[in-house]
């Protein structure tokens, strides 16, 4: 058992590897903010209320604010700049695009994940079920209406592919 | 928000978490999920010296025993009981208990052990664990021990829990031939503080008589409390809506409330009262529904 206050963690941040000498009191949002160079995961409220600073590690939606950097060691992290392809914007992105599900843009990011995964596991989910999976996400400019507009209108293009497969 | 410095330290099994608290004394703590703790942390209402992470001590394993127990490895998460069928089939209560849990990102990172070690009030676990009757083991510096979840919270941040004791299973009985459940949470919106909590497990017989009945209290004052002795003048009879209102407001009244800012003591008893209407009804109906061979959806 040794106690020591620097440790060396190695993640994947969308799919790229990285190693960090990182305190324990860094939380996984402060490294991915500055040494991690991905700014696009935003800080709300700092303390797992907001939903603004969601990441996927190991493919599951998590408040990075809420998990110390030294807890994701291994772990494979996807920002939301892990959606776009070479860059591309996502199917999910131009949705939000096309619906103004964006006002500010401070809340997209986690939006955009939380929803990716969720619609990953639940295809159809009508938007009942698509209001309580962005529960915890909270938006203070567009109500959520066209957020939700957006996202539906995201799931029935994918389903609309899928029937082509 | 940045928390104060600490040490970061593995665990590779809970002997060795046991041995590392009771080395490195009242100020280390353990982490598992941290859903509680790190916002502590970030407020600096916690300031340990050291975090021992017990993540990687054991398997999530949600096992259904010989006996028709439920056994729930203390690191189990609340996702990981959100997506269980068979937690589904067999305490359909805590399915409907998780997922009001704050939100997906708390889910997947909060355990079951944390949550009842953590000893919140409010928290809608330890009420359904109640009702069920489960029992917790625990490891600590003098070894091994089972109690009943009941006898976990004291009140508000306070469990029974020894220095340097961890809780590393739960174990819940299941639901058997003629019971029905039902789980219900008043909050000002999913996923926040409970403001009511109530756990109601109903034996029926053929006749559509209610023969047995347990109930748990939650969220109200400073721990979860069984009120199932309230509530056996309902045995032997139909639950209706006259019989559950008339047990419920009598619990509502007898109930110690404490002070909250989500709403005043005197709404909040109220609502108690409805709530346990509500879910003595639901879990009367709930007992019909599994008899008759219905489908239930949780």
């Amino acid at each position: 058992m040794t106690a020591t206050r620097g440790h060396l963690i190695s993640v994947t941040i969308n799919g790229r590897p990285a190693e960090f000498a990182v305190t324990p009191n860094l939380s996984l949002l402060e490294l991915l903010r500055t040494d991690g160079g991905s700014p696009e995961v935003k800080l709300g409220c700092g303390e797992g209320v907001c939903g603004t600073c969601t990441v996927l590690l190991n493919g599951e939606p998590i408040n990075s604010c809420l998990v110390w950097a030294v807890q994701a060691d291994g772990g494979e992290i996807t920002t939301v700049r892990g959606l776009a392809a070479d860059g591309e914007l996502h199917e999910l992105q131009n949705a939000f695009l096309d619906h103004a599900g964006s006002q500010c843009g401070f809340c997209t990011p986690g939006m955009l994940l939380t929803v990716k995964w969720y619609l990953d596991r639940h295809p159809t989910a009508d938007r009942e079920e698509l209001r309580h999976a962005i529960a915890g996400n909270l938006c203070r400019c567009t109500g959520y209406t066209k957020i939700l507009d957006a996202i539906e209108a995201y799931r029935d293009l994918r389903l609309t592919e899928n029937d082509g497969d | 928000m940045y928390a104060s410095a600490f040490d970061y330290v593995y665990a590779s099994s809970w002997s060795e978490a046991v041995q590392q608290l009771a080395e490195l004394g009242d100020d280390a703590h353990v982490i598992a999920g941290g859903q509680s703790l790190v916002p502590m942390m970030m407020l600096h209402f916690a300031t340990p010296s050291t975090l021992i992470d017990i993540g990687g001590v054991d398997e999530r394993t949600i096992e259904l025993a010989d006996d028709g127990t439920l056994v729930l490895s203390a690191l189990v998460r609340h996702a990981d009981l959100e997506h269980s069928d068979v937690v589904a089939a067999h305490v359909p209560m805590l399915t409907q208990a998780v997922r009001q849990i704050g939100n997906v990102r708390v889910r997947h990172r909060g355990t079951i052990g944390g949550s009842l070690a953590h000893g919140e009030p409010a928290a809608e676990l330890p009420c359904v664990l109640i009702a069920h009757g489960a029992s917790v083991r625990t490891l600590g510096p003098e070894g091994e021990r089972t109690f009943a979840v009941n006898d976990l919270p004291v009140m508000q941040l306070m469990t029974s829990l020894g220095e340097g004791e961890l809780i590393t299973r739960v174990e819940v009985p299941t639901l058997t031939e003629g019971q029905g459940s039902c789980f219900i949470e008043m909050a000002r919106r999913p996923g926040d503080f409970a403001m009511v909590n109530v756990a109601a497990i109903v034996t029926g017989d053929e006749s559509g008589a209610c023969t047995a009945v347990r109930l748990v209290l939650g969220a109200v004052g400073n721990r979860p409390v069984d009120v199932s002795e309230a509530a056996q003048e309902l045995v032997g009879s139909v639950i209706d809506e006259a019989s559950s209102e008339a047990v419920a407001a009598a619990i509502a009244a007898a109930a110690e409330v404490i002070p909250s800012s989500h709403a005043g003591i005197e709404y909040r008893r109220e609502m108690a009262g409805v709530m346990v209407a509500r879910a003595l009804r639901g879990a009367f109906q709930d007992a019909r529904r599994r008899r008759s061979g219905e489908a239930v959806t949780v």
